[in-house]
């Protein structure tokens, strides 16, 4: 297979505050290729916004820090790039979409200002031309009216049109990873499933690589190729997408599929994995879900599993599966 | 449009708070105890001096006939007359107003652009020593009494180092030609650049003493506003696409945390343009506080009366411009 686009290795991201230091991503690897779609996948705090904004080198620091391992992007590594290099490359070759799209575009400027500025930043358009760039970048992600809307104000629009300018932003220097931090959450579903019409259509028509972050195993279903779970800090699945949502190996990922309210089946109540995440700080030495898992042996709760080969194209981080 | 129409409004709703302010202002007057003619002139004024006073004041009709005839009066611009100096107000406050507005502009240009970059940097570099000594530097300021402070500069740099003028606008055997009263303008229309250069230094004590708590309190809210939208998504987006942080900063951040600043310097500049009095007293600054203070020790009330008005309309007029400015920075300011 060729070179992948991103290239996480080993990757650990920590935060250190007044109770110590925590290990928010502990130990990631992910692959992502031209093309393709992966997702990241898992409960809140299990470390998957903090490897995202690593990519992009925007953990608040203080008090986050990658303390280890490498990020690769086309052959280059981001963890020991300079700030100045890392400027080039956000907004340009890898943008980013947020979750919350009501407070991510900024009140005071109009949409064709924000969209315009990434592509000034870049490139030496002149005012005019960020313009139209941001006109048709609305237009892009269907935006009706393009022409009124690139002087309006974020206030004016609805959810769902403020989460496409915020792809029209993201698209606008043509990227070639996207990162998308849950850009559906904040939306109700008929919105969500336009935007993610509209990314998988972006991703097909200009190849751009899309990391998507997401705990919504609709969402996977829908528009991943390649699937990683993630479980406080750790990579403990990843696989191709049917794989995965078909035969899961590790029961974190059994659980979360039995959590999915199904249409077929009339269910009393919703399964939900018993227990809580681990408070980052708080890790045990055996497998990170032993606490919480139904089938835990005694190994478990003392030796902590790798992530091996359960099949073709699908690790998985259990000795159950081993 | 939208702008326009709020401007408008706001514009409209300045008539009820004049209105309000005229009536304070005429009641002023009819509330001191017993005859204010008898007041004004003393024990020993002649029968006929108080008779004609009371004419002059329109004491003789009922008061809402006086109250009518007094807004005609100030809604025609007329001040009324000086009964110390027998001049008409409305000319004679003029010169004392340049003088004050030269002075609280050139303080709050002072107070502004030291108090919001220090805010900023200090919010910027939080917890820094910059952030430690600035922000220590503004509680000494806002603490610090001005009159004491406007001493010590006098003490200091005029009287010890002898680098600046200690009292007065300009530089006495050599007196500046009025026409505006604004000095620093009437010296550039005379082209006579030895005195504008004299101007500017006779504005520097008196200008840090009176901007330093204002300079203060803008240094402080603008740090704290500032720390608050930092932490803001919209700021994340910025930094996402590029930005540097000067331009995420001093762009992005900025426009957001000005309105609570913005009120700040309203107001201030409002309180300066009014209440200057001991600076103004210390510094021998011929300004409207020291105009206001001559009269009440001449217990000349009609320009008590009138400079009271004049200094509040013009903070009621700075709180309009402070009004319109928060909808020309904020798009989602459209009061109803």
């Amino acid at each position: 297979m060729s070179q992948p686009v991103l290239h996480i290795e080993n990757l650990q991201t920590h935060f250190f505050t007044d109770r110590g230091q925590i290990p928010a991503v502990d130990g990631v690897s992910i692959k992502v290729h031209k093309g393709e779609v992966v997702g990241i996948v898992g409960e809140s705090g299990c470390g998957k916004s903090v490897t995202s904004l690593s990519i992009m080198k925007l953990v608040p620091n203080p008090p986050g820090k990658i303390v280890g391992g490498t990020i690769r992007f086309k052959g280059e590594d981001l963890v020991t790039a300079s700030e100045k290099r890392m400027r080039e490359i956000r907004g340009n070759e890898i943008a980013m979409i947020f979750q919350e799209p009501m407070t991510s575009l900024n009140p005071v400027f109009t949409i064709g200002d924000q969209i315009g500025e990434a592509v000034r930043i870049h490139t030496k358009a002149s005012k005019k031309e960020s313009r139209q760039r941001a006109i048709e970048m609305l237009k892009k992600v269907g935006i009706p009216r393009a022409e009124a809307i690139v002087d309006e104000y974020p206030h004016q629009l609805s959810g769902g049109m403020r989460q496409r300018v915020m792809i029209a932003m993201a698209m606008a220097c043509n990227p070639e990873l996207l990162i998308a931090d849950e850009p559906t959450t904040a939306l109700d579903v008929t919105i969500q499933a336009q935007i993610l019409d509209l990314m998988r259509q972006l991703n097909r028509d200009a190849d751009t690589a899309v990391l998507l972050i997401t705990h919504d195993l609709g969402v996977v279903a829908q528009m991943c190729h390649r699937v990683v779970v993630m479980y406080a800090g750790k990579v403990i699945e990843e696989g191709d997408v049917r794989t995965i949502l078909k035969e899961p190996k590790h029961p974190y990922t059994i659980g979360l599929l039995n959590s999915l309210p199904k249409l077929e089946e009339s269910q009393e109540r919703l399964y939900s994995i018993p227990g809580n995440v681990p408070i980052p700080g708080s890790l045990t030495t055996g497998c990170r879900f032993a606490p919480r898992c139904e089938q835990a042996v005694d190994r478990c709760r003392q030796e902590m599993p790798e992530l091996v080969a359960v099949g073709e194209n699908h690790r998985s981080r259990c000795w159950l599966s081993v | 449009m939208a702008l326009l129409s709020y401007s408008i409004r706001r514009i409209l709703m300045l008539i009820p708070v004049l209105l309000g302010m005229s009536i304070v202002v005429f009641s002023i007057i009819r509330a001191i105890p017993g005859d204010p003619a008898l007041t004004i002139l003393g024990e020993k004024a002649s029968a006929q001096a108080l008779a004609d006073l009371r004419e002059a004041l329109g004491l003789n009709h009922p008061w809402y006939i006086q109250y009518f005839d007094y807004l005609k009066q100030i809604i025609t611009g007329d001040l009324g007359v000086s009964l110390h100096s027998g001049a008409s107000i409305a000319k004679e406050i003029g010169p004392y107003l340049a003088a004050t507005a030269e002075l609280t502009i050139f303080s709050m240009c002072f107070a502004i652009i030291i108090g919001v970059n220090a805010g900023i940097i200090s919010a910027w570099k939080q917890n820094s020593w910059f952030d430690y000594i600035a922000m220590l530097i503004a509680l000494i300021g806002v603490s610090m009494p001005i009159f004491w402070l406007g001493l010590m500069e006098q003490w200091l740099f005029a009287q010890e180092l002898k680098w600046l003028p200690s009292v007065g606008r300009d530089n006495s055997r050599d007196p500046i030609q009025a026409i505006t009263h604004f000095y620093i303008v009437d010296a550039m229309l005379a082209g006579r650049w030895d005195q504008f250069r004299e101007v500017v230094e006779h504005l520097i004590l008196p200008g840090i003493a009176l901007g330093t708590i204002p300079m203060a309190i803008i240094a402080r809210i603008t740090r704290s506003s500032m720390l608050e939208v930092m932490r803001a998504d919209y700021v994340r987006t910025a930094r996402a696409k590029g930005m540097a942080q000067f331009g995420v900063v001093y762009k992005h951040a900025l426009k957001n945390a000005l309105i609570p600043v913005l009120t700040v310097i309203g107001l201030q500049t409002g309180l300066l343009l009014g209440g200057a009095v001991l600076t103004e007293t210390i510094f021998g600054w011929p300004g409207v506080g020291r105009y206001i203070f001559t009269a009440i020790g001449n217990r000349d009330y009609p320009v008590i009366q009138s400079g009271i008005l004049v200094i509040a309309t013009i903070f009621v007029l700075i709180n309009l411009l402070v009004d319109l400015l928060y909808a020309y920075i904020d798009p989602r300011i459209k009061y109803r």
